[in-house]
């Protein structure tokens, strides 16, 4: 590793999470905040950066500040989907390396179960693609699946191997909301819902917030825990929906996972356990090739014969992912959450065994942007 | 059922709109690095020039992708099973729509061309069928 020690994850929590009806995002973000101060063993006072990101306010980051009282320094509400706070992560150790802060509290908080928004009328852009009738963002991931099985050869059986073995690792954590195993058969028979994806290849949609405290390497040094350091990050997004995304197949994983390794000075086999968004199967074994894992086109190869479940060679989505755990919108906080744990070896049941380096991958929008976070202890 | 969609008629996508309603398919071409242009825009994304023109495009293309929805939301709840796709026109730019015709038939790579779609006197769309 060539990484210098810049910021460290000190302090990471989930708030609720499930179906959760009567609460409200604020709550959600001040629980999850308050429970991931207490992990790192300090308080709101020593928060001085602030980030969030949602679509629940046009400008959620006032609101928040006021809402848990804080008055920072440095505020950063970057969007970009799903990928958001991996993104966060990065942007957060770029302004601790410029020395405009030594704490930032990144948080996030959806009622995407509870609180159903109805439709609304898409503009700009999109007007060029809403009267089609195409289901966001499903429809966009099954446009993706349909040209990989037509350019491959990728079958439905190849990716419901990874509902499967996602639901394996979701059996072994007690906060994950489905936890009755399943078989491919299963996935097979669920209802089609945009062809070629069934139900059980999409996420589940669930309540819940999660907060995570990131310190200077000077900050760090008083934490209650171990310090889990950022050893590399990168972002990019290419596209807004998958009419304009260059290649179908690949996403813009392949650019910041090649560029965050790099920065850490790590290689793939180096890698001891795997975060990636998993809003759907298709988006797993998408990422996986994208990130070098694999070759293009060998995605369904390789995670056939439960390759990424509990037991298997290739850790993967240990928590139960966004297909079985929970899902609340905005996923990725989840993902950075559940490395963090590993790589302190917090994970009972589920624990990869001598996690040193982890892989996060944060997919935004329709596979539109990624963000790469390589942690390491 | 009535079409809850109302395209968004600006200075920009206005050609666009107008042109469908006349069994038109503009698209824009790049008077400075010659490339075409879809969707509607104030300036280039391959050069940022901003010297654009509106041409009419051939209406042929390729299947890039597609998917069969079973599964929809209002307005479009009670038309399902129907076929989005990407459809690649061979000025090379990349537009969503319906594919209508013999579903078993539909596949990736193969040729389409555009039907004009009336949804009501203010809206037009253009769909594609197997050539």
């Amino acid at each position: 590793m060539k990484s210098d020690y810049i910021a460290a994850i000190v302090g990471v929590a989930e708030s609720e999470l499930g179906v959760l009806p009567g609460r409200n995002v604020l709550q959600l973000q001040a629980q999850a905040a308050k429970r991931a101060l207490d992990d790192a063993g300090f308080t709101k006072d020593d928060v001085d950066a602030l980030f969030s990101s949602g679509t629940w306010q046009a400008l959620p980051n006032l609101m928040l500040g006021e809402y848990l009282g804080i008055q920072p320094k440095y505020s950063d509400s970057t969007n970009t989907g799903g990928s958001s706070f991996e993104s966060q992560i990065g942007h957060a150790v770029a302004g601790i390396q410029a020395g405009l802060f030594e704490v930032a509290l990144i948080t996030y908080g959806s009622m995407s179960r509870s609180i159903r928004r109805n439709w609304m009328p898409k503009t700009l852009t999109l007007q060029y693609e809403e009267p089609y009738g195409l289901p966001l963002p499903l429809g966009q991931y099954a446009l993706a699946a349909m040209r990989h099985m037509h350019q491959y050869g990728t079958t439905s059986e190849q990716l419901a191997e990874i509902a499967v073995a996602t639901r394996k690792w979701a059996m072994l954590n007690e906060k994950a909301y489905k936890r009755e195993p399943i078989t491919i058969e299963d996935v097979l028979q669920s209802p089609m819902v945009c062809e070629p994806l069934h139900l059980l290849d999409c996420c589940l949609i669930s309540d819940g917030g999660g907060a995570i405290v990131l310190a200077s390497a000077r900050a760090a040094a008083r934490a209650k825990k171990r310090p889990v350091w950022v050893l590399g990050h990168a972002e990019t997004h290419t596209h807004n929906t998958v009419t304009y995304m260059p290649d179908l197949t690949v996403t813009p994983a392949r650019e910041t996972g090649r560029r965050a390794m790099e920065m850490a000075g790590i290689t793939h086999d180096e890698i001891d356990v795997t975060e990636v968004y998993d809003s759907f199967t298709i988006t797993v074994l998408l990422t996986l090739e994208s990130l070098g894992f694999c070759k293009p086109g060998e995605g369904g190869e390789f995670v056939s014969g439960q390759r990424t479940a509990p037991g298997g060679s290739f850790p993967l989505n240990t928590n139960g992912g966004g297909l079985s755990y929970c899902h609340p919108g905005m996923y990725g906080i989840f993902l950075l959450i559940e490395a963090v744990r590993q790589l302190r070896g917090e994970c009972g049941e589920r624990q990869v065994n001598d996690a040193k380096i982890a892989l996060v991958n944060g997919t935004g929008g329709h596979l539109s942007a990624a963000s790469t976070v390589i942690l390491g202890v | 059922m009535e079409h809850m969609f109302k395209p968004v008629i600006d200075d920009e996508s206005r050609q666009y709109w107008e042109g469908l309603k006349n069994h038109k398919l503009m698209i824009q071409q790049c008077l400075d690095c010659s490339k075409y242009i879809f969707y509607p825009r104030t300036i280039c994304p391959h050069c940022f020039s901003e010297h654009l023109k509106w041409v009419e495009a051939n209406g042929n293309g390729l299947i890039y992708s597609y998917t069969v929805v079973h599964r929809a939301m209002p307005p479009f709840k009670d038309e399902v099973p129907y076929v989005v796709g990407i459809i690649e026109l061979e000025e090379g730019v990349r537009m969503m729509s319906r594919i209508v015709g013999d579903r078993s038939q539909i596949a990736i790579d193969k040729p389409v061309s555009v039907i004009f779609h009336q949804i009501d006197d203010e809206l037009t769309l253009p769909y594609f069928q197997l050539v």
